[in-house]
């Protein structure tokens, strides 16, 4: 495969968002998603950020009277997971989310990351084992809790509880993987830890951050997207947001001069 | 989503309190909190003892009677044979009844209400109607009941009329706390489940029943314990006071070894066993009414404390 030739694994094409009350929070906004590769978006509060993540695993169909109008397109197979012909369950199982706080289920530590798995109908004990250790590995929980997976999620640090749920998101080998604020409730080092999951995670697919840090945008993200009251601002490759954006609106607000 | 909006403007009219001040503050707050807790504390004392001096009273009253042939005897004519074995058989099988019919009904509107109902006029008219249910007089169910299960339904004055009947009475409390139950339930968990791919009903299966399953349970147990102690109702769809015979077993000796005549057999419940008891002029037959007034109080005592320490038990595990 050619190295350098980028892939795009899903792209958001001219997306309006309703919530039921009405409020327009996405404008027209467009953003690729690379594949392996981070996209950070960074933005005011309230700009529309979470709005804009949870179009793509099609989070707010869970609620009534929410309307999308636009595309986000998934490939290699250009599906359009806002189109009503579409299933939100076969794209959830495609695209996996962590959330801003840890959320396991009161359930062990092993029933949460093979959750996903028994929805999946996965029935042989032995596969969802392989899948439940490969998962933990991969979220760098494994050493700390194999000897404990009949525990409860909820005995474990925060910070232990936000890998949990990354592996819960993992164990699925979802092709997208949608982070909303993953460290804001953690604490540097915990933050740290997950950072560096993150940036090792890309080997196997392709990450959609939100991040109100924006070391951390910097620090993990290879583009960085500026949203700012549902706009799309600016998109760029990090480095170029971060040292030379082209719009003043992006500038002022990386340098904190921001409102 | 909480962001609070400073008006910088009225800050700067308080002006800053000294130390000796502050404390002077703290220390009234916190003599605030102690005459709080003290009127609550005395409260709860008297109410604990009202309830602690009427058992001990009935249990001393009834001590005599307070035996194992008191459950195994029938009503008698004489005060020293009689026991309560029709009633507390009957109060049994009618809990059985209610239990059956009340039980699945109020779990599965409470749960049609909270997860799968539209919200539009119709169903706000059915929660107003569910709600309001709750605190309608017993004796009203004991008369809509007459009509319908007696009159209409020609179900006669049987042990299933009054099942239905207290299932009635019921409902609303099973429908109300497992709504309670679900609502609970934050709503990160529930998106933390659909995230993965999870269906409507396995969210429902393998997480809001689950998570909810101690509050239900907590809200059946208190209903039952409610029903066991209805009176008025009952009375009103044709208990009889005096029996001495046991409606036909549920279960016999010849297939399908399971018979159901039962549902249709006359009965009498515990606290009809104590009012009719009351109501005789000899004392002999109080001291007998203070003794099944002791059981029925046991009995919902224990069902009270089942339901906490379940809850409890069950909580331990779930925590937010
Ligand atoms: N359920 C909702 N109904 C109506 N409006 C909403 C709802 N949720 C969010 N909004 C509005 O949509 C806009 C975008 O909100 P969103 O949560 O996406 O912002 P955000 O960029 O994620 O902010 P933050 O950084 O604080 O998390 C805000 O103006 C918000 O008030
Ligand atoms: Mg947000």
């Amino acid at each position: 495969m050619a190295q350098n030739k980028l892939d795009i694994k899903a792209e958001a094409k001219n997306l309006n968002f309703f919530y039921a009350d009405g409020t327009k929070a996405l404008k027209n906004v467009s953003l690729p998603v690379y594949e392996n590769k981070i996209t950070a978006l960074i933005g005011p509060s309230g700009c529309g950020k979470s709005t804009f993540l949870r179009c793509f695993n099609r989070m707010h169909d869970l609620y009534p009277g929410n309307r999308y109008d636009g595309q986000i397109l998934l490939h290699p197979d250009n599906t359009n997971v806002l189109a009503k012909g579409v299933d939100p369950i076969e794209v959830r199982m495609r695209i996996s989310m962590v959330f801003q706080k840890p959320n396991p289920f009161p359930k062990s530590i092993y029933e949460n990351v093979a959750y996903g798995l028994r929805v999946r109908g996965e029935r042989s004990k032995s596969a969802v084992d392989d899948k439940v250790e490969e998962a933990l590995k991969g979220a760098s929980l494994w050493n700390e809790v194999k000897n404990r997976l009949q525990d409860l999620a909820f005995n474990l640090s925060g910070g232990q509880q936000q890998r949990l749920c990354i592996a819960r998101a993992l164990a699925t080998d979802p092709e997208i993987m949608l982070f909303d604020e993953p460290t804001s409730a953690l604490d540097p080092i915990a933050t740290v830890n997950i950072e560096e999951l993150m940036s090792g995670l890309k080997n196997k697919l392709s990450i959609l951050v939100v991040t109100h840090n924006m070391q951390q945008a910097a620090r993990i993200s290879d583009y960085t997207a500026y949203m700012y009251l549902g706009e799309m601002i600016e998109f760029d490759a990090t480095d170029k947001i971060f040292t030379n954006p082209s719009k003043k609106e992006t500038e002022d607000y990386i340098t904190g001069k921001f409102g | 989503m909480m962001k609070e909006n400073m008006s910088n403007s009225e800050e700067s009219l308080i002006k800053p309190k000294t130390l000796e001040e502050v404390r002077a503050m703290i220390k009234s707050h916190k003599r605030n909190d102690f005459i709080f807790s003290s009127i609550g504390l005395l409260t709860i004392i008297f109410a604990l003892l009202t309830l602690l001096i009427l058992f001990v009273d009935l249990v001393m009253d009834g001590y005599p009677k307070l035996n194992y042939e008191f459950f195994t005897d029938f009503p008698s004519r004489r005060a020293a044979h009689a026991g309560i074995l029709s009633a507390w058989v009957g109060s049994s099988l009618i809990m059985l009844v209610t239990f059956v019919t009340a039980v699945p009904m109020g779990v599965a509107t409470g749960v049609y209400l909270e997860e799968y109902a539209p919200k539009n006029w119709f169903t706000d008219i059915i929660e107003i109607n569910v709600t309001n249910l709750a605190g309608v007089p017993s004796i009203i169910y004991g008369l809509l009941a007459l009509g319908l299960f007696v009159y209409t339904f020609h179900l006669g004055q049987t042990i299933v009329t009054a099942g239905l009947t207290l299932g009635l009475l019921m409902l609303p409390i099973v429908i109300v706390s497992t709504r309670e139950a679900i609502r609970s339930i934050p709503v990160a968990i529930r998106e933390a489940a659909y995230a993965v791919g999870a269906t409507k009903w396995q969210v429902m299966l393998h997480h809001v029943i689950q998570y909810s399953f101690g509050g239900i349970l907590t809200g059946i147990i208190i209903g039952m314990a409610r029903a066991l102690g209805e009176t008025a109702p009952i009375i009103t769809v044709g208990a009889l006071t005096f029996i001495a015979f046991l409606p036909p077993a549920p279960l016999t000796s010849v297939p399908p070894f399971i018979s159901f005549e039962w549902l249709q057999s006359g009965f009498t419940v515990l606290p009809i066993q104590m009012f009719s008891w009351l109501s005789r002029p000899e004392h002999a037959f109080h001291i007998n009414a203070a003794a099944a007034g002791a059981v029925i109080i046991m009995l919902t005592l224990l069902m009270n404390g089942t339901a906490i320490w379940l809850r409890y038990r069950i909580r331990k595990n779930i925590k937010w």
